[in-house]
């Protein structure tokens, strides 16, 4: 399965990136091969509005299947849920710890914006 | 003759000079209040309403049954108000501007508009002056589709008055186009003097003659003035910082009617704006190219 | 961490002049001017600037006039008004596009029969990172005409946030844009706490509570000033009584005073001169404190 965590930088031990749509970039890690990639966000931080919503389409084609992060609002959360998308909320630490706390099951599965939306 | 109120800054005394001109001028005057976030207008004539008309901007609707998920309305979207990266479009109205090219670029006909509410119209008249505001919903981010609508309300003949939002940016402009003169209303301090330049920055950029009014004229210092002759921008009233004037505002009485000499200034600056109108002197100093009105 | 942003709702109540204090008055803070649209902090502030970027938010329609057929199905499927009609007289018809009503949609752009329309980027406007005596400050100059969806005050406040962050600092002060639409959206959505200053007239009640009910659909605690409030004192009471009523928090008044003119033509703070309404705003900052201590931090 594929999980994709809001990153600061490039690499497993790059700071988590607390926000989702306009985060500088997606870590994706892949569970079977062990293999991680990291993908630019600058489109959605471009987006002069909607950058969640650009977001969550990025993952969408990523094949992201859940998503860790720090916050996501309303419209991105709608745009993820859609997609059939699991987000977890609360991530922090490094890419690598966050995923690492997700796999031992200590980050809570949302089910709703935790945060009002904004530009 | 079209006259639009404007200002680069805030509480200048826009509404003050809009609503006072209005009750000054010989009949019959048309008043639009096209502030929209915060129209005050009303506070001072106190017309008589009719009902709100509700306005709003056409968003899609998807039908799913006709949906081929082929994903060309979200590709075309320039706002993510429609995104289709699932099986079925998903749509965000609060970020759709009404432009309906979803509904144009789908290839099955799936998509249909209906309107969204974004505020409304209200109309009424206080004596001889027609009166039309707009009010956006509280928590509405575009006012610019409910600025149009109230233009579209615009008598096309006889005297209209516009109390325009305060600023330089699509509210603003979306107001002032098309008017056949621009009456910017200031203050003599160097907040008054910056967004003053501002505002006519955009007056010339619209191709509009344009004159100003300082508001509170004997306080603050002489950067607007010479500013003004600089320009060769016309100074076309000038009202005192008079404490009978902004007390009468705070109560929401307008100073035309309940203090003395202030309606003389007013027909005073009625005389001038026609004049100036006419002679479109000012259009000259426009930059740029002129856009037709 | 924590982030006041003060609003007015109308224009022109002393926002910008009280921030200017504020700034003064607080410890080192960062400063963000988030009234893109007509900027005035900066006459006060003086600031020095470091860093300035372009801004850059959507895009705007381009008919290419030799490639114009003279067909007019722009100007049909244009919803914005912002189609030209050029041409006069004999020959076809010339359209152009109005860029100040252009909305950067695409329509014209992807049905144009001939591909006569570019479709580049807008360059909106540019944003500035400088140093202030009072701390460093993010401000911003919106293009003429340009649509303030509220992406660039979002910038600013988001820069001033990294540059608080990176520096340790402890408080974010922002000052507002008037009204309540796009970019007054965008400056409140997140705050710890809004301050809406506003005046003792009715007009200023009136567009009172159109900003407290938006703060409150955005779940920010609101607190609110009566600045000049000696012009009318039962109208100040009045508003203070509302405010209280729809769930704000009443701060210090600030009377009117002239010398807040004074100060404005120095390129000072009031704080920074002997103008007695100084007085005024130091208990005002000392009110606000105590409601800013009693907030959330933000993140």
């Amino acid at each position: 399965m594929k999980i994709v965590v809001t990153a600061q930088e490039e690499t497993l031990g790059a700071p988590v990136d607390e926000r989702f749509g306009r985060a500088a970039k997606f870590l994706v890690y892949d569970t079977k091969t062990k293999v991680s990639e990291a993908v630019d966000n600058t489109l959605s931080q471009e987006a002069a509005q909607g950058a969640g919503i650009q977001a969550a389409e990025i993952v969408s084609r990523l094949g992201g299947e859940c998503l860790l992060t720090g916050h996501c609002g309303p419209k991105a959360f709608r745009a993820l849920t859609a997609a059939g998308i699991r987000v977890y909320n609360g991530a922090s630490g490094t890419v690598g710890e966050a995923i690492t706390a997700f796999q031992a099951g200590k980050l809570a599965l949302a089910s709703e914006a935790d945060v009002e939306g904004h530009w | 003759m079209t006259v639009a109120i404007a200002s680069g800054k805030g509480g200048t005394g826009k509404t003050t000079v809009a609503i006072n001109l209005a009750l000054s001028l010989p009949g019959p005057i048309q008043l639009l209040d096209c502030d929209v976030e915060e129209p005050n207008c009303a506070i001072f004539l106190k017309p008589v309403m009719g009902p709100a008309q509700s306005i709003g901007i056409p968003v899609p609707q998807v039908d799913e049954s006709r949906c081929s998920a082929c994903g060309e309305c979200g590709t075309f979207c320039r706002y993510h108000a429609i995104v289709s990266f699932t099986t079925i479009p998903l749509v965000f109205p609060e970020l759709c501007h009404g432009c309906g090219g979803c509904t144009l670029v789908c290839p099955t006909g799936a998509i249909r508009e209906e309107i969204r509410s974004i505020g409304t119209i209200e109309e009424g008249a206080t004596g001889s002056i027609a009166f039309l505001q707009g009010r956006l919903n509280v928590g509405e981010a575009m006012s610019v589709p409910l600025i149009r609508a109230l233009k579209s309300k615009a008598r096309r003949e006889g005297v209209v008055i516009l109390d325009c939002p305060p600023g330089t940016s699509c509210p603003v402009i979306s107001a002032m186009r098309g008017s056949d003169f621009v009456v910017l209303v200031t203050e003599p301090t160097p907040f008054g003097l910056n967004d003053l330049r501002l505002a006519v920055e955009v007056v010339r950029s619209l191709g509009l003659p344009f004159g100003v009014v300082i508001n509170r004229a004997d306080v603050g210092d002489l950067g607007v003035r010479r500013y003004c002759d600089d320009q060769g921008i016309p100074i076309l009233m000038e009202l005192p910082d008079d404490r009978r004037i902004a007390e009468a505002y705070s109560r929401g009485l307008p100073a035309a009617e309940v203090i003395p000499g202030v309606r003389a200034l007013f027909e005073a600056l009625g005389a001038r704006i026609a004049e100036a109108a006419k002679s479109r002197v000012f259009a000259a100093h426009s930059a740029g190219s002129r856009l037709d009105a | 961490m924590r982030e006041l942003v003060i609003v007015s709702g109308k224009g022109g109540t002393g926002k910008t002049s009280l921030t200017a204090s504020f700034a003064v008055l607080a410890e080192r803070p960062v400063i963000a001017d988030c009234d893109v649209d007509a900027a005035d902090l900066h006459l006060v502030l003086n600031p020095t600037v470091r860093q300035r970027e372009l801004f850059r938010a959507g895009r705007v329609a381009l008919i290419a006039p030799e490639l114009c057929a003279g067909c007019g199905l722009c100007l049909e499927r244009c919803r914005f008004d912002a189609v030209r009609r050029d041409h006069q007289g004999p020959g076809a018809p010339r359209f152009s596009i109005d860029a100040n009503a252009c909305e950067g949609c695409g329509v014209c752009v992807r049905f144009c029969p001939t591909h006569a329309i570019n479709f580049p980027e807008r360059v909106s406007g540019e944003w500035f990172v400088s140093d202030t005596r009072c701390g460093p400050m993010v401000h911003a100059r919106l293009g003429i005409a340009a649509e303030n969806s509220g992406k660039l005050v979002s910038l600013v406040r988001r820069q001033a946030r990294e540059i608080a962050e990176r520096e340790g600092q402890k408080l974010i002060l922002v000052d507002g844009p008037p009204g309540i639409g796009c970019p007054v959206i965008a400056s409140l959505t997140g705050a710890s706490a809004v301050l809406v200053v506003t005046e003792p007239t009715l007009s200023g009640e009136h567009d009172l509570k159109r900003v407290l009910a938006l703060a409150r659909h955005f779940a920010v605690p609101a607190a609110v000033c009566v600045n000049k409030w000696d012009l009318n004192p039962e109208m100040a009471s009045r508003i203070e009584e509302g405010a209280s009523a729809l769930g704000a928090w009443t701060a210090a008044r600030v009377r009117y005073d002239r010398g807040v003119t004074a100060a404005q033509i120095q390129a000072k703070a009031i704080v920074e001169t002997d103008a007695p309404s100084g007085n005024d705003i130091r208990s005002l900052w000392n009110d606000l404190s105590t409601f800013l201590g009693g907030t959330n931090g933000s993140t």
